[in-house]
């Protein structure tokens, strides 16, 4: 690597991967919980099992930005990271804070777990994906204020390239967002409204810059196309972002108490979301086939075209399925949004990560790529976590269609436990295609440890 | 594809070039697309309640319409004869066409806000009804664009007073014109298709 410092990264990436499995394992859990509803109560009821799937998600998600962050500012700003002891404390505070909450999680009652923790002071918990107790949300505010100093003062110090000035504007949105995770108002309305401010300006906003920014970084590196047309690129992608993304939240407005009017700007601006993803894809295709390099690489070329198909297809083609309010009246809610929900997160988000792991952690552990051997089974974990989430996005489709149908589009609607019951051979088809997802990511584990011919470092 | 520096982008076969950066075609075929939308999603909910539609239309001060969109063209025309100028180098002209452009812009902003205070005094909102939804709607997302256009004039003319542009280089110059005749261009859209068009 070119800078010392670069080497926190490492401690987040593992760290990430491991939370990663602990996301996958809670997931096979609620996929089985879909079929078997006591299974594994009242240990592990279903409500915590999916806030434990979605919370270590969030979680491992923050490590691998913070992780590229740490090895990405330094290289662009060409500099040492401002302060890697602090980068390293931050990590170990992170993580305790993250396993202590999963650990409350699952050894009290949520209850309890708000009472012990000062819910009473300042009400917070209790709302999806925003579960976390107080004291781990500031811990989390804490944390990124300290990332944020230290990336910011590294930037400022050393050489400001589009590309780390779009994560930057990435990760403080990201941190600003999340302060409304403090807002809970009585009213429910605007409790609603606001806590999408959180959750849908991460998604479907800032998150996307910092993924167009990782994205641009590893395509630089990797394929040697001039700066100047990768930043080009960049600027129109984080542009149609923002355009689409912001009134775009409007398609989260439509059935929750506000104005009629935020049913056509929803489905307007929504229906376009899908245009700065397609342009991510395009971005990254050509820039590969106009190489001027071959990188040795290859398993991270491979994560940086994948993770611009699938999040195309993941969140712009299954998230306009059902933005627009007329068919939204009918699909909200249901498996529908599962399903989109899998395959965005996963193209988007764990693919971005994945790339930015795959290209980082061999110039870490001191060459330019790993073996052959070792990539080919990367790109084996690659093809089978993939199709994977191909199947789990088309399982939850067909049952989501089914779900719509017999619980509230026919003419005899259907209670919804009933409908449940019919489409449970859909819940047990996603589980094995879940079941192949961890085989996947148990041999992506795997290729870590597999030697042979390492590429020389760069 | 996307031009990489601040030189004129290599001539077509037909010898016409793309004035301006390729990516800010890009922006304004994203903007445009956004506004196409709109405008069918207005054609879609007129076409299902044609005479709600042709009532509140009544309301509307088409005379100050005309007024802006004259305003915006000859604001356009301005802007056109800035690029001209540059491409002549004759940099005084550049200037003062681009102040003169962006007065026709803030016009329209005025005659706007008078416009809208007569509506909003009058107590008509986006919930008023479907047709007024629309009104506000269009014409306030044109109008912020008519802001943002007014911002890139301004830019373009603090740079032309520091003599950059000229007959070597109007690259810069001309990708925030294209700007401003877009947001002039979706204007005469605009204009017939909410106040005038029964």
């Amino acid at each position: 690597m070119q800078f010392k410092s670069q080497a926190v990264a490492k401690p987040y990436f593992i760290a990430a991967i491991g939370l990663f499995v602990g996301q996958i394992l809670f997931g096979l859990i609620l996929g089985l919980q879909y079929v078997l509803g006591d299974f594994l109560f009242p240990a592990i009821p279903f409500n915590v099992a999916r806030m434990v799937h979605t919370n270590l998600l969030i979680v491992w998600l923050l490590f691998g930005f913070m992780g590229g962050a740490y090895y990405m500012i330094p290289e662009e700003s060409e500099t040492e990271l401002f302060s890697p002891k602090l980068a390293l404390a931050m990590f170990w505070i992170f993580l305790v804070a993250g396993a202590l909450t999963i650990v409350g999680y699952l050894a009290v009652p949520y209850a309890t777990l708000a009472e012990l923790t000062g819910n009473n002071i300042l009400e917070t918990m209790g709302r999806e994906f925003l579960e976390q107790p107080l004291p781990t949300k500031l811990g989390i505010v804490v944390v990124a204020l300290a990332f944020l100093f230290n990336i910011t003062l590294t930037v400022l110090k050393g050489k400001k390239t589009s590309i780390s000035i779009v994560l930057l504007l990435g990760l403080w949105g990201l941190a600003v967002f999340f302060l409304f995770s403090f807002y809970n108002p009585v009213n429910v309305v605007l409790d609603k409204f606001f806590w999408w401010w959180t959750v849908h300006l991460w998604v479907e906003g800032v998150w996307e810059l910092i993924l167009g920014s990782f994205l641009a970084f590893v395509l630089i590196k990797t394929t040697g196309v001039d700066r100047e047309v990768i930043e080009k690129w960049l600027y129109v992608i984080v542009t149609l972002t923002l355009i689409t993304g912001i009134i775009g939240t409007g398609h989260h407005y439509f059935w929750i108490g506000t104005p009629e009017y935020w049913q056509w700007w929803g489905s307007i601006f929504s229906a376009l979301e899908p245009i700065p993803f397609f342009a991510m894809t395009v971005f990254a295709f050509n820039m590969v086939n106009r190489r001027r390099r071959e990188h040795p690489n290859k398993a991270a070329v491979l994560w940086a075209l994948g993770t611009g198909v699938m999040a195309f297809l993941g969140a712009g083609v299954w998230g306009f399925l059902h933005t627009l309010a007329p068919v939204n009246y009918y699909t909200h809610g249901t498996q529908i949004t599962a399903a989109h929900g899998h395959m965005a997160f996963y193209g988007a988000y764990a693919m971005v990560n994945l790339m930015m792991i795959s290209y980082a952690m061999p110039i870490l552990r001191g060459r330019a790529a790993n073996s052959n051997k070792s990539q080919v089974l990367e790109m084996w974990s690659f093809w089978l976590m993939t199709v994977a989430i191909v199947f789990i996005t088309l399982f939850l489709t067909a049952a989501g269609i089914l779900q719509v149908w017999l619980q509230r589009v026919s003419d005899a609607p259907l209670p919804f436990m009933v409908a449940q019951d019919k489409i449970a051979l859909f819940y047990w088809m996603r589980e094995w295609a879940g079941v192949a997802f961890l085989i996947g990511l148990i041999v992506y584990i795997a290729s870590f440890f597999v030697g042979g011919d390492e590429k020389e470092a760069a | 594809m996307i031009n990489t520096q601040a030189v004129p982008a290599p001539e077509t076969p037909s010898g016409r070039r793309l004035p301006g950066d390729l990516a800010i075609w890009f922006f304004i075929l994203a903007e445009m697309l956004a506004f196409a939308v709109f405008f069918a999603a207005y054609a879609f909910a007129r076409a299902k309640n044609v005479e709600m539609f042709n009532t509140y239309q009544h309301t509307l001060d088409r005379n100050l319409g005309a007024l802006n969109t004259f305003l915006l063209i000859t604001g356009s025309w301005f802007v056109v004869l800035a690029v001209q100028a540059a491409h002549k180098d004759n940099r005084p002209a550049i200037a003062r066409n681009l102040l003169l452009g962006w007065l026709c812009g803030g016009g329209f902003l005025v005659v706007k806000v008078i416009e809208y205070a007569a509506k909003f005094g009058a107590g008509i909102s986006m919930s008023t009804n479907t047709f007024y939804m629309f009104y506000i709607s269009l014409t306030f997302f044109h109008f912020m664009h008519v802001i943002l256009g007014m911002v890139i004039l301004t830019i373009l003319w603090v740079q032309a007073r520091k003599g950059v542009y000229g007959s070597h280089d109007a690259h810069g110059l001309e990708s925030g014109a294209a700007y401003w005749h877009m947001v002039d261009l979706l204007w005469i859209v605009l204009f017939p298709l909410v106040y005038v068009m029964r």
